[in-house]
């Protein structure tokens, strides 16, 4: 539970299970991978920077402001750095309550906030050259939704 | 002492070529805003990686801000492009 940076992967099982308790019924998983070289961007790698301390924080923040909107049990935040592969795991958010709406609607929203506050960034390579990703609109579109 | 830290990230520090530096704290500079020329004014690669603010998000101290938040002796200022993890 809590909020986590981290270069180690997770084990999605585990952190599942640590998430249940008597009053738990419902919880919902969100995990983001690595799109491999197949896809349209042909990435091979990423690396993911972050900026220590107010990266804890802001996840901090946008957890509690779940909490606030919706009656939840238990949350997980867990995100990535450092350089990872096609395929690899980047980030999971799991989130537990009582009933399954507010599970999932609270697992939107923190996904659409880490998106556009959470201070993270990532490079990409492709064969052999690096670009720093750009920021999209419709990220900040998503979040946007919530306070419309 | 009257120092406050700076820090870039992501393609800003490699523009600038530092992640974090030690910076004095002119004496007239009260603002985010106003800090900005003085880094500017350090290098051909501070001037590149600050020439568009409009691109750029600020922190004071870990926390969001702009050009107007406050900077005091003493703070953390970090400059970076706009995040892109998840």
């Amino acid at each position: 539970m809590g909020v986590r940076v981290q270069t180690e992967d997770f084990d999605v099982g585990a952190e599942s299970r640590a998430l249940q308790a008597d009053s738990v019924g419902a919880i919902t998983l969100f995990v983001g991978t690595v799109r491999g070289l197949s896809s349209d961007n042909g990435v091979t790698a990423m690396t993911l920077e972050h900026y220590p301390g107010m990266t804890e924080q802001e996840l901090e923040r946008i957890e509690a402001e779940a909490r606030d909107r919706w009656p939840l049990e238990n949350v997980t935040i867990i995100h990535r750095v450092g350089r990872l592969e096609a395929g690899d795991q980047i980030v999971l958010v799991a989130v537990a309550s009582a009933h399954r709406q507010a599970s999932f609607d609270a697992a939107n929203f923190i996904m659409d906030f880490l998106k556009t506050d959470a201070p993270f960034w990532k490079a990409e390579e492709r064969g052999g050259t690096k670009s720093w990703v750009d920021a999209r609109q419709s990220d900040t579109d998503a979040r946007d939704r919530w306070t419309s | 002492m009257s120092n406050i830290t700076v820090r870039y990230f992501a393609w800003m520090r490699e523009h600038t070529g530092a992640d974090m530096e030690t910076v004095a704290l002119p004496t007239d500079v009260t603002s985010v805003g106003e800090l900005v020329p003085h880094l500017v004014a350090m290098s051909d690669g501070h001037a590149l990686a600050l020439k568009n603010m409009q691109a750029v998000r600020v922190a004071v101290n870990r926390a969001y801000g702009d050009l107007d938040t406050a900077v005091n002796v003493g703070d953390e200022v970090a400059f970076f492009p706009p995040v892109t993890g998840g």
